[in-house]
């Protein structure tokens, strides 16, 4: 399976995007994300304040502090990441490789930035469409398929001409 | 005219923003809308509410089955942007149960052979979300042709939805298996890309199917510039260099080569991965990689830091010392201000765990819990506890420190680990017996300590250390003090249970006590009486049927006021025999007891039970009330005779003190001997003998021993061995061959029984061998085996040395955990099929495809036929593509020498294993890649057979 979910989350841990590739049903849903939202964003929360304390002491240190983007949850990992306001939460397997999937997030949001130019949580809150369109096109059956945001955002660009 | 007032989903969403009736009211009133409007007739209102619903769906969770009909109708519309929403619906909402899947097999099969390639991206995306079984098997040779698609952009996604394809349909894989290794190489980066995710997702769950085609993945692994394409390659082959070692051979430098050469993370992490899984006996890649590790582990980046925890854990199993050479990291890593980090570092320091460092690095991780918060300090205990008792204490050879270590985990705030800690407490307390002096004083110390019955979570604690002391009681150096703690007041806090088990202890205590006593007194008068029974008693010869002499009992019962008897018969009837006194733990108490127990001081004691245990009585819980009324009863009988005795000297009083004395010798000889463990299957393996109805009489015996007790100690679980035969007597469930009614009786038959099985039985003789003298001569051979330890550790100069040889530590066969079956992994039906198109044999037919074409595959030879059969079934036009493709490596290599196999019909079985011969025969003459591929079919199962496996990189 690989991926078995992509999530985009707000800091008020609202989800602005939920992509499944194994069937969950809505009560599975509605249990999971909140409980690994609550799992991550309490884990960043624990660093900013770790980085604050640190920073009266050493402006250096704080780099050290940070915490690692890799939560273990049931029988799978979570690999997260932050930009702005936004979490990228994606499910994967435990052989799945890691720093894969956090430069896949950084893809995605580098593919978004493209298509939305600098893009922000109002634009995925608008857009959902487009965006589950260009997850589509680089993931299908919870694999990696395309990496290269030209072909990524082709078919989209395609379709904003059709109509 | 209706949708000009319908609210687009922006507008939903803008309004959800600015509501202030609240959000659920907002968002139902929206969905009463919705509802309204996909009823609709106009399309494009039905298809604006969809797009609503589904956003509602997929971000607030609100169920939109009731519209699936719609969503059908909706990808039947002409206009894209309808069947874009309706084909999204339905990639989200569709499962396998949705009824209308029926509905939309035609529709998809249009768009799939659309000529628009948008809509044919939109069928493909939604099949691979919801195809089921049906879909797969109707749709195959639609994607079949896309495969071949000219447009890259459509024929990747082809490729992409055969996942979820031979998932639902494995027999899909006869059809499209061949083209999906022609795409892997295509010329097109994008298409290779896609096929190397598609088997990298296939041999992850059934590796050794995809060993034939590691030349095609060798040359991507060497070629292939894309680090993603690497990545999934690196994970196959970290699955396939296990299974084949001259694969693995030629796999280690181009991986090493990927080391030295990327300065992707992710490709060099992947690198690591694939040596330390799939390449770990190459000790020179294990080298380089491990350099790599320490260089990860010293990283800033806290990301890096954990995956090369994560990656040594991997590897310590096997490589120890590339944990042990970064062992300062791993330990420092302990105070991470990341709790998954510390908690990798965790699980690398359990590994490192050894005999010879064991109290080394307890006591840093003990220091650590100290310092840590709640969770990671149970996380620290709970690996302590689990690794150190792995295998009945394997690694422990200084008892005496673990057993102190076990009380002072007792003592960390945090400690929630009271369950685990009595239950190895009581453990090592069976087991061991060098260590029992030193697990009294621990549990004395913990008894004594008043701030612990306020901890809950040391109850449990608690209540073995109570246990322990009264079992055990002969190593307790003050056993007044301990009386006092056990009585202390604040038990009160703690479960009644666990009160029950103090009450009891105090009861052994005082029994010793007052054993000592009449010991020191030196009252030879009383003691002369027994000396005959007692001799009897340690005659190891007569031991069995002694300690079982009920008549013995009797003689005692008669002379003695019969209330007085029922209360201590019941309380003791477990272990109410005295096998074998224990003589040594009775000089050791005596010795160090030279001047204990003054007539005062018992007089005191006596006095202060009483005193503390009287409240019992009017406990609600019976075990309590039960065990404090035993108490007070034996303090009533024996105060009178026992102690004004000495001032007035009578001869009428003498025999009742003999009387008295014998019940304090009986009842200390009873508590006195010694609990064994018990294996977990003693029990089951007690055969049961001919003619006995275990069902039958139990309903009579309850109304014989309606009033018999349960024996109070066996709320820990434990037996005796006396237990073991005398439960016939005092629990009416047991497997003695008649009913119980008169004792000796009962006894004779258990002896009886016990000759027969005696193998079931721990017998006197074996238990000298369980606890053996420290000197005994007959261990020559394991104190020999700890001198060598001994040795061993000198010479590593890890520890000093052990002052003492590991103490014998008692095994049972049941402490093993049964070693679980292990059988083959079921070959799915999936890589069954896969295998018979990958090599065209048949000797592994699945049973989907016995269903589907058991005719055809009965006859078929060869890949050739096969696809022709299948094709013939399936593909309609399709057929005369694949019949005019004869260059296919498997149709060509199966076209030679397969002309015997034309020639035998209808002869399955034979075939199989006529396969298997011929090609063991000629594979000593064939060099070919596709020849050697084509060998490679049969050993899959001949493999035990044949030694002899394809070098398949040649």
């Amino acid at each position: 399976m690989g991926i078995r979910f992509i999530l985009m989350v707000n800091k008020q841990g609202q989800t602005r995007l939920a992509q499944y590739y194994e069937y969950l049903t809505l009560e599975e849903r509605r249990a999971l994300e909140p409980e690994i939202v609550r799992k991550c964003l309490a884990r960043t929360e624990q660093q900013i304040l770790c980085k604050a304390v640190i920073h009266v002491y050493d402006a250096d240190v704080y780099l050290y502090m940070e915490q690692c983007s890799f939560v273990e949850h049931r029988n799978y990992k979570i690999v997260y990441r932050r930009y702005a306001s936004l979490f990228f939460l994606v499910g994967v397997d435990n052989d799945e490789n890691e720093l894969a999937i956090l430069e896949f997030i950084h893809l995605l949001v580098e593919t978004m930035d493209r298509h939305f130019g600098n893009v922000c949580e109002l634009d995925i809150m608008f857009h959902l469409e487009k965006a589950h369109f260009m997850l589509e096109e680089m993931v299908m059956n919870g694999c990696i398929v395309e990496t290269n945001k030209s072909s990524i955002l082709a078919p989209i660009q395609l379709m904003d001409k059709m109509n | 005219m209706e949708n000009l007032f319908q609210r687009t989903l922006e507008d939903l969403i803008k309004g959800l923003r600015l509501q202030l009736i609240g959000e659920s009211a907002f968002l139902s009133k929206a969905l009463d809308e919705i509802r309204r409007e996909i009823k609709s007739t106009d399309a494009d209102t039905k298809a604006n509410a969809l797009h609503k619903l589904t956003y509602l769906s997929s971000l607030h969770f609100y169920n939109m089955s009731f519209a699936a009909f719609h969503v059908v109708e909706l990808l039947s519309s002409t206009r894209f942007s309808h069947k874009k929403i309706a084909y999204h619906a339905a990639a989200h909402s569709f499962s396998d149960d949705t009824p209308v899947l029926v509905l939309i097999t035609n529709q998809l099969r249009k768009d799939l052979t659309s000529t628009n390639e948008l809509e044919v991206s939109l069928a493909l995306e939604c099949l691979s979300r919801i195809a089921t079984i049906d879909l797969a098997r109707d749709l195959t040779p639609e994607i079949f042709t896309l495969l071949g698609s000219g447009k890259v952009f459509v024929r990747k996604k082809a490729i992409g939805v055969l996942l979820r394809v031979f998932d639902k349909y494995p027999d899909a894989v006869r059809v499209c298996f061949k083209r999906l290794v022609e795409n892997l190489e295509s010329p097109d980066s994008q298409i290779v890309s896609v096929a190397v995710g598609v088997f990298c997702e296939l041999a992850l769950r059934e590796p050794r199917s995809y060993l034939p085609m590691a030349p095609e993945f060798y040359k991507i692994l060497v070629d292939s510039k894309n680090n993603w394409v690497l990545i999934k390659v690196l994970k196959i082959f970290a699955k396939l260099a296990p299974l084949e070692p001259r694969l693995a051979k030629r796999v280690v430098e181009p991986v090493c080569e990927h080391i030295r050469r990327t300065g992707a993370k992710s490709l060099l992490f992947e690198c690591i991965r694939t040596v330390m899984t799939g390449l770990s006996d190459y000790e020179s890649a294990v080298k380089v990689v491990v350099v790599k590790i320490r260089e990860m582990l010293v990283d800033d980046d806290p990301n890096l830091k954990y995956l090369a925890l994560q990656a040594l854990s991997v590897v310590a199993p096997k490589h120890l010392w590339a944990v042990l050479e970064n062992k300062e990291v791993v330990i420092k890593s302990l105070s991470d201000v990341d709790t998954n980090i510390r908690l990798e570092s965790l699980r690398l320091v359990m590994a490192m765990l050894s005999e010879n460092n064991v109290a080394e690095i307890c006591r840093v991780l003990v220091n650590y819990a100290l310092k840590s918060d709640s969770e990671f300090c149970n996380e620290i205990l709970d690996s302590i506890l689990s690794t150190c008792c792995s295998n009945v204490y394997e690694i422990i050879i200084d008892f005496d420190w673990y057993v102190s270590l076990l009380g002072e985990m007792a003592r960390i705030p945090h400690c929630q680990k009271g369950e685990e800690i009595e239950k190895q407490l009581i453990d090592i307390g069976m087991r061991v017996k060098e260590v029992r002096p030193e697990l009294v004083r621990v549990s004395r110390d913990l008894l004594i300590d008043p701030a612990l019955p306020g901890n809950p979570f040391l109850h449990r604690i608690l209540s073995a250390a109570a246990w322990l002391s009264g079992q055990y009681v002969e190593f307790l150096i003050n056993p007044f003090e301990l009386m006092e703690a056990l009585l202390q007041p604040r038990t009160i806090l703690l479960a009644p249970f666990i009160r029950a088990i103090y009450v009891q202890s105090a009861l052994k205590v005082l029994v010793f006590c007052l054993n000592s006593y009449l010991l020191q007194r030196g009252n030879t008068a009383s003691f002369s009486t027994f000396d005959g029974l007692v001799l009897e008693r340690d005659d190891p010869e007569s031991s069995i049927l002694a300690s079982c002499d009920a008549p013995v009992h009797c003689i005692q019962d008669e002379g003695f006021n019969p209330r007085v008897l029922n209360q201590s018969f019941e309380g003791l009837s477990v272990e109410y025999d005295g096998e074998e006194t224990s003589t040594l733990g009775q000089t050791s108490a005596l010795s160090s007891l030279k001047d204990g127990f003054t007539r005062e001081s018992i007089i005191n004691l006596l006095n202060r039970v009483e005193l503390a245990v009287t409240p019992l009585t009017g406990s609600y819980d019976v075990e309590i009330l039960e065990r404090a009324r035993n108490i007070l009863c034996f303090i009533e009988l024996i105060r009178q005779e026992l102690l004004d005795s000495p001032v007035h000297k009578d001869e009428s009083l003498e025999s009742e003190e003999a009387q008295v004395s014998q019940i304090i010798k009986v009842m200390h000889d009873a508590f006195s001997s010694d609990l064994g463990p018990v294996s977990v299957s003693a029990q089951e393996r007690v055969p049961v003998p001919d003619g006995l109805m275990l069902a039958e009489n139990l309903e009579d015996l309850e109304k014989i021993f309606g009033d018999v007790q349960l024996p109070s100690l066996s709320s820990f679980s434990l037996g005796s061995p006396q237990y073991e035969e005398r439960a016939g007597f005092s629990i009416p469930i047991h497997e003695s061959k008649e009913e119980p009614a008169p004792s000796n009786e009962s006894t004779s038959l258990l002896a009886e029984h016990r000759k027969q099985h005696g193998l079931y039985y721990l017998s006197s003789a074996k238990k000298e061998d369980n606890y053996p003298p420290a000197n005994d001569p007959k261990l020559q051979v394991d104190t020999n085996d700890d001198d060598e330890d001994l040795v061993k550790l000198l010479v590593s100069k890890k520890k000093p040395c052990h002052a003492k040889p590991r103490p014998v530590v008692v095994k049972l066969d049941g402490d093993q955990a049964p070693i679980a079956a292990n059988p083959r992994p079921k070959e799915d039906v999936l890589s069954g099929t896969v295998q018979n198109v990958l090599l065209g044999s048949d000797t592994n037919p699945t049973s989907s495809q016995s269903k589907v074409s058991t005719k055809s595959s009965s006859k078929r030879k060869g890949k050739e036929k096969l696809n022709v059969d299948s094709a013939k079934e399936n593909l309609g036009d399709v057929e005369k593509h694949d019949l005019g493709n004869p260059s296919s490596r498997n149709s060509k290599h199966h076209s030679h020498g397969k002309g015997r196999r034309h020639g035998s019909p209808g002869k399955k079985g034979d075939e199989r294993e006529e396969n298997g011969q011929k090609v063991k025969q000629k594979s000593s003459h064939r060099h070919s890649k596709h020849q050697a591929r084509q060998r490679a079919e049969v050993p899959l199962n001949v493999v035990a057979q044949t030694p002899v496996v394809p070098d398949f990189l040649l």
